[in-house]
């Protein structure tokens, strides 16, 4: 087991190696140390002196990933590449075009992302799996069907319009919640309150299709005939075999995305003005502070690799049929 | 979810409010910055959104104002003006008219009763070094602002701590953005500029921290504690205004020294988020991200709210409202709280359920809160009267202008026919349209560089663009597109076509755009053109790309616009000087439209030291004149700006001049509780019909329910 | 008047060619035949595929444009249905008005010449002919009823005239629900026609800010939104097919290779790897400004980009999918007996093993089609959609934001947007159910 998560770890370094070299290609090509300069001077008159002498301070008149003038090995490794990426590896994500510590900025506001994306992942799972459970119970009735084409309405509605429509109606005319804002602690619940209510409900459809074929699936097996056969009731059968046998594929397809959570969502944070890592990359993207969009490139690209790896354990850990 | 229901906080009487209940009953102003500020180090910060939270803080040797009108300066920090000597080239003192003046000098005497707020930055040992000058890195560790360090102190301001400034400035690594129009004017900046950044650089190659107390700039010199002199090259009155900027406030060395700990960058504090000043307030906490507080600095020197005589007053047009607290002691605030607001909606939603004390009023909000009175004036509509909100409007200080690159083969040059082929695009762009559609008729369409308010403006026939206008019974008539065409065709481009090569003119418009007003906006800009049958092809960017091609001169048409310094009109003219024009400077230069007018620029080098007297008029009324011709802007829009303010916020001025305007303005904080209490209460009726309705729901599922179980054991019997 | 295709529209009508040789193809299969009809057994599907139907039929017909050289207002690039609506392309009003109205939305100071001072008033609109409005619903219905009748008429007479022959291919034919299809099909053509001629004399929809007519906005932006969705697997579907079946088929390093490449791609945060990609492209189309002549290309192209950007980031979940089937497929007997028999490699994988796959492309691209329609209205959020300049959903609805805060609200522009896109979208889900339904295996039909 151990040994297979060392394998699993290793087998990451090519991957974030990968996903550095696209990104600093990528941002490379539009976000010449010169636009960095600029930015980071951002006066009402910026002269090119100044720009030079920037540039000059913080290395980025190097060479991109071969320099001539060095020798040996440091021809290599005396390049903006090289340094760029060691530097991402040490989770050193520099300084954002606010001259701002960007690590430290990722790390107070994974908080106000956690308190939005938790809540509503939790929530989420909670709601969808019992209505899931619901609508197989009531398989076939009107209820079902007409919970159906619910769900898929729910699903062809675009995520914004909910978030606009929330908030007309809630903040705006029943004055129930502040529109929007974030505080520490426990004086947040007012402010995520409606984010969090809007993030489930906007993913119940999808969420609620997906459980319930994963049910309806067990639904079908012998050992629910044989159990039914046995005279439990409805219910008894669905609590005693359904769910916990619909359990492992949905903890295993949940599992990728926890840390995934960290990432925030970006529609939600920055329509309700939270300071939360979503709001803080369309902010970057918005700006084109690259600086920034890079360090959250490389951190989403390892939190989905935590995720797979994590989803390979908790297959260990729960299915019987799988050893490591 | 019933402890969430239950939770105190939801059992205040209002729901929605977002702040804690103690900052809402305190002395509080609750307020907004749109933008997360970059730089609070003064010596960087040149942008109105950080001079609105530095204002408050540092305090250069003069101030505007805050009533008088048109925009007086008047000593801060110094016990009078600042006196001033011109000097010839040896030193000796001559008259100011004489022909042999060589240098001014500026005395500045210090007040002798100014302290700044306590800040650990100023605790010390017993032999004078910081207490807190080489903190560990455990401790950094565990600071989260620099107000975290037990021991606070303070300390009286000093002539010193100002010339310590200017040698900040000249630091390159400290990039400061006026030193190289500094360097122009003070002497000796230039040469010490080249030095200290040598010795910077190699001082912060060995990671040691740069003191700046042991070298001097010529032409400064403290002459004690509390005199400081400055020497400028020849003759330049606009240097007073440049004291009031917050590029000469005073920096203590203890800060410099302090913040330069390599462990505090990371943890982002520097001098550029931790400011330490002498004004009315001390920045609290700074979180670009969410909330920037400010609270007041209990060691704030003697200053009292502004008097006015009643001639000033009325020259001023100051409401009698604003005079009421004449003569008190300032501030009046407590404690100020701005909250991060990037977009206008939950600004304004904010504002209208009383948890903003003002707010501007954007083009979505426009019909709400105005209406047109009887005489064709702007005022607030009825609903917002009832409120009790208050409007302040005021021309800004600005302009915005599209601008044709002079050097481009096409739309550039000074011959006749560029003249008309401009001329002909000027009327065609119809400002008064625009300033209806986009700004909501809160804006002047300008007639030259220069915008009310400022020396050199005029009203009337006299203030008129006669290549775009007529001036018909006493108004002013934009020319009809005909004439346009005419023009056009005499440009040798008849209906669009060229006559050259019988094609039709397209030219190239760069723009910057982001939001989603944008398309309307260039749709609007290519119909303009359109008129005239040219074709306009837009080519938006983002601001990073649209700035560099303007300075490289890479642009044939572009919009851009221009914020006053100070109020004087050499702050306009000079983006029209040939000598600034950005080709010729390698992109220094502020004249992004690369216009050159010999004659023109004569009449700028000579105005540029005049006083404001009927002479300099004259002068720039002949240079707003020679520009008019040649047409190298469409002159654009000089915008209105408008605030609302609650019932409950007084004494708000438009100054657009002062930054440092926290410090006059008052809250009355029970009016303001009992609105908000007033306007916020939750409508609780959809609650109950949630809850009735999954009452329902849940009800009709469990009939359902028994009865399929019962068809099941029916079955199950039968079936048995 | 010339034809002048844009890159899209090339594009798009070659992505139409693609689609009908390869579907005549299909159709020579009876297996294959057989299974399509099967979807079209539900009514569901047969409803919602022909609303899918009026929708793409829009799209190309504004996927045509013509190059307009007389000198009116220059060289304009023109489509079908600009031709078509160009009562309401070239005239616009001064700003907001909300549907069927007669006045502006707002009140404009205007100097009253009989009073002599300036007062707030609404304006009359200029281009609405009102008094009219029952004249014009009855011919808009007629003219509704009596284009479904003729095309209904006509198909009932093909039927009829086919029945004869009592092949199979009538008899699945037969089973087909048509009198749904006629029912849904009449509906729409009524409510389109109707809407269409009461847009020559009102705006149906209303005006936007600066007075354009959002019933032709919202009928443009369906181009936008079915390109997208469509043209995306053009760029996907190679990619993906041939990626896939070779890491499957081949294995050891090319199976590495590729995974390495789609694990890789897939990690990095889709939205940051799309915004990258829009971003740089943006300094591409910058540093050439020769590619484009006018503001229409310009758009076109960076909307010929974003197309390709959402290809090359959403190709890996699909690659995946395909190289686990392959695996399975490349184990059964009869492609182990094909090599036996000494079969080149290509040819097992274009005979054998691609049209064994067919099943998974066409859910996921029926699937992906309608998240790939509300991406764009997320990604103009973002900013890194389509050009402002351009026709969206996306940027309609960023535009409906602001307005949702005025008072009294401007809800029309939302309203079409969200309705334009509701419908198309959900019908896209209905229909990718039913085709999931039928042809995935492990579904329980």
């Amino acid at each position: 087991m151990i040994g297979y998560l060392i394998r699993r770890i290793l087998y990451a370094v090519p991957i974030l190696v990968g996903v550095n070299l696209i990104t600093f290609v990528l941002f490379f090509m539009v976000n010449t140390p010169d636009d960095m300069a600029r930015a980071q001077l951002g006066a009402k008159q910026t002269t090119p002196a100044m720009i030079q002498a920037w540039k000059h301070e913080h290395g980025y008149d190097k060479p991109l990933f071969y320099n001539s003038s060095a020798k040996g090995i440091e021809q290599v490794t005396d390049t903006l590449f090289v340094r760029e990426s060691f530097r991402l590896f040490l989770f050193d994500f520099g300084r954002s075009d606010a001259n701002r510590d960007i690590a430290e900025d990722i790390k107070s506001r994974m908080g106000p992302s956690l308190s939005i994306a938790l809540p509503t992942f939790l929530i989420a799972l909670v709601t969808n799996i019992t209505l899931a459970l619901l609508l197989v119970l009531f398989r076939g009735s009107v209820f079902d069907l007409s919970m159906m084409i619910v769900a898929v309405m729910i699903m062809s509605v675009s995520g914004l319009f909910y978030i606009i429509a929330g908030q007309v109606l809630f903040s705006k005319i029943w004055h129930w919640v502040p529109i929007s804002g974030y505080a520490e602690g426990w004086e947040s619940i007012k402010f995520v309150l409606l984010p969090i209510a809007i993030g489930v409900f906007a993913g119940l459809g999808a969420g609620v299709r997906w459980y319930r074929s994963i049910f309806l699936e067990q639904v079908h097996q012998d050992y629910v005939r044989t159990a039914r056969a046995k005279g439990l009731s409805e219910i008894a059968v669905l609590f005693r075999h359904i769910l916990p046998n619909g359990m492992l594929p949905i903890l295993t397809g949940v599992v990728v995305v926890i840390p995934s959570l960290f990432m925030g969502s970006l529609i939600m944070e920055s329509f309700f003005g939270i300071p939360g890592l979503g709001s803080y990359t369309i902010d970057a993207i918005n700006a084109q502070d690259f600086a920034i969009v890079k360090a959250m490139v490389f951190l989403g690209s390892v939190l989905y690799i935590l995720g797979l790896i994590l989803t390979d354990i908790s297959y260990a850990l729960f299915d019987p049929r799988v050893t490591l | 979810m019933l402890i969430i229901l239950l939770h105190p906080t939801l059992f205040a009487s209002v729901w929605n409010s977002p702040y804690p209940e103690r900052e809402m009953k305190g002395n509080t102003l609750f307020g907004v910055f749109s933008s997360p500020p970059k730089h609070l180090d003064p010596v960087l910060s040149y942008n109105a959104n950080e001079w609105h939270i530095i204002g408050q803080i540092y305090e250069p040797p003069l101030q505007y104002n805050y009533l008088k009108r048109p925009y007086q300066l008047e000593p801060l920090t110094l016990t009078s003006m600042p006196k001033i000597t011109y000097l010839d080239m040896s030193g000796r003192e001559v008259k100011k008219t004489d022909k042999t003046v060589a240098y001014t000098r500026y005395r500045l005497h210090f007040r002798n009763d100014i302290f700044y707020h306590e800040d650990p930055v100023f605790a010390k040992q017993q032999d004078g070094t910081l207490l807190y000058g080489a903190l560990s890195n455990s401790m950094i560790e565990k600071l989260h602002s620099t107000s975290d360090l037990p021991i606070h102190a303070t300390r009286h301001l000093q002539a010193s701590d100002y010339a310590y400034a200017i040698k900040r400035m000249a630091v390159r690594q400290y990039h400061s953005p006026v030193l190289d129009t500094m360097m122009q004017y003070i002497v000796g900046l230039d040469q010490f500029s080249v030095q200290i950044s040598k010795i910077a650089a190699e001082t912060f190659r060995q990671h040691k921290k740069l003191d700046l107390r042991p070298y001097h700039i010529k032409g400064v010199q403290v002459q004690d504690n509390e005199t400081l002199d400055i020497v400028i090259h020849g003759k330049y009155p606009q240097f007073l205004y440049w004291l009031s900027m917050y590029f000469f406030s005073p920096i203590p060395w203890e800060a410099d020294l302090f913040y330069q700990q390599e462990g505090l960058k990371h943890k982002n504090l520097t001098l550029d988020t931790q400011p330490v000043g002498t004004g009315p307030y001390y920045l609290a906490v700074n979180n670009p991200n969410r909330r920037i507080v400010l609270k007041r600095n209990l060691h704030f020197h003697r200053e009292y709210y502004p008097s006015l005589t009643p001639k000033e007053a009325e020259s001023a047009s100051i409401e009698r409202q604003l005079l009421r607290d004449s003569g008190k002691q300032l501030p009046f605030i407590d404690k100020a709280v701005y909250t991060l607001e990037k977009e206008n909606i939950p600004l304004w939603n904010k504002f209208l359920q009383g948890y903003y004390d003002a707010s501007g009023i954007s083009s979505e909000a426009f019909d709400q809160a105005i209406q047109i009175g009887t005489g064709g004036e702007m005022g607030l509509s009825d609903a917002m009267r009832k409120r009790g909100i208050r409007m302040l409007s005021s021309v800004s200080p600005s302009v915005f202008y599209m601008a044709f690159n002079m050097e481009d083969p096409v739309v550039g040059g000074y011959s006749p026919a560029k003249q008309k082929l401009r001329q002909a695009i000027s009327i065609a762009q119809d400002q008064e349209e625009y300033i209806a559609i986009f700004m909501n008729g809160r804006g002047i369409a300008a007639q030259g560089p220069i915008p009310p308010g400022i020396f050199g403006y005029e009203k009337g026939k006299a203030g008129t663009d006669l290549y775009v206008y007529d001036w018909e019974n006493g108004k002013r008539v934009r020319k009809n597109i005909e004439t346009a065409k005419e023009l056009l065709a005499q440009a040798g481009y008849p209906g669009g076509i060229s006559m050259k090569t019988g094609k039709r003119l397209k030219l190239y418009y760069d723009t910057v755009a982001t939001g989603p007003d944008d398309r309307a906006l260039m749709e609007w800009r290519r119909k303009q053109f359109a008129k005239l049958g040219i074709d306009l092809v837009i080519r938006a960017t983002d601001y990073n790309r649209f700035q560099e091609k303007v300075r490289k001169g890479k642009v044939q048409i572009f919009s851009w616009g221009w914020n006053a310094d100070y109020p004087d009109p050499e702050n306009f003219l000079f983006l029209l000087y040939g000598g600034n024009a950005v080709v010729d400077t390698n992109g220094s230069g502020i004249n992004s439209t690369n216009y050159k007018n010999p004659e023109f620029d004569a009449l700028f080098r000579e105005i540029k030291t005049m006083d404001n007297t009927p002479q300099r008029l004259q002068k720039i009324e002949k240079m707003i004149k020679i520009a008019q011709k040649d047409a190298p802007w469409v002159w654009g829009v000089f915008p209105t700006s408008f605030t609302l303010l609650h019932g409950w916020f007084r004494n708000v001025s438009a100054n657009a001049m002062a930054n440092n305007t926290l410090k006059y303005k008052r809250i009355d904080v029970k009016q303001r509780l009992k609105q908000q209490i007033q306007w916020n209460q939750p409508v609780y009726a959809p609650l109950f019909w949630i809850v009735f309705i999954a009452a329902i729901l849940i009800l009709g599922m469990v009939r359902i329910y028994r009865k399929a179980q019962n068809v099941t054991l029916k079955r199950d019997e039968v079936q048995s | 008047m010339s034809l002048y295709l844009l890159w899209t529209d090339i594009l798009v009508w070659l992505l139409v060619v693609v689609m009908a040789t390869s579907f005549w193809r299909m159709m020579r299969s009876p297996l294959a035949r057989e299974r399509w009809y099967r979807i079209f057994h539900a009514k569901v599907a047969v409803a919602s595929a022909i609303v899918l139907g009026f929708y793409v039929v829009i799209a190309l017909s504004d996927s045509i444009h013509f190059k307009s050289t007389d000198s009116g207002y220059g060289n304009q690039i023109v489509s079908l249905l600009d031709m078509a609506m160009v009562h309401r392309k070239s005239t616009s009003e001064r700003t907001y008005s909300a549907p069927f109205a007669d006045h502006e939305y707002t009140r404009s100071i205007v100097t009253d010449e009989a009073q002599k001072k300036r007062v707030q008033r609404f304006l009359p609109l200029r281009y609405v002919q009102t008094g009219h409005f029952l004249r014009d619903t009855i011919e808009g219905l007629g003219t509704g009823i009596l284009f479904a009748a003729l095309l209904i008429g006509l198909h009932l007479w093909w039927r009829a005239r086919s029945a004869h022959k009592h092949s199979p291919a009538s008899e699945l034919h037969s089973s087909i629900p048509w009198r749904t299809a006629y029912t849904v099909f009449a509906l729409l053509s009524i409510l389109l026609a109707w809407l269409y001629i009461m847009s020559f004399s009102y705006h149906v929809l209303g005006t936007d800010k600066v007075g354009g007519d959002l019933f032709y906005a919202s009928l443009k932006s369906i181009r936008t939104g079915v390109l997208i969705g469509t043209l995306t697997t053009l760029v996907t579907l190679p990619l993906a097919v041939i990626l896939g079946v070779s890491a499957g088929y081949f294995r050891g390093w090319v199976d590495d290779l590729i995974q390495y490449l789609y694990t890789t791609l897939s990690s990095i945060p889709g939205v940051l790897l799309i915004a990258a990609g829009v971003l740089m492209m943006q300094v591409m189309m910058e540093s050439h400004p020769e590619w484009f002549a006018s503001t229409l290309e310009r758009s076109d192209l960076r909307l010929l980009f974003l197309i390709m950007i959402l290809g090359v980031t959403s190709w890996t979940s699909l690659c995946r999918m395909l190289r686990a089937e392959t695996l399975r497929i490349a184990q059964m007997d009869y492609v182990i007996a094909a090599q036996a028999f000494g079969v080149g490699r290509w040819r097992i994988m274009l005979r054998h093993i691609v049209p064994n796959l067919m099943h998974i492309i066409l859910i996921s691209v029926v699937l992906d089609f309608s998240g790939l329609v509300l991406a764009e209205a997320v990604l103009s959020y973002v900013g890194v959609g389509v050009d402002p300049t351009m026709y969206s959903w996306g940027n309609m609805i960023n535009q409906a934001r602001l307005e949702m805060a005025r008072e009294p609200m401007v809800w029309w522009s939302l309203f079409s947007a969200f309705s334009f896109m509701f419908v198309l979208v959900l019908a896209a889900n209905l229909f990718s159910d039913r085709v999931q339904q039928v042809l995935d295996p492990r579904s329980d039909a």
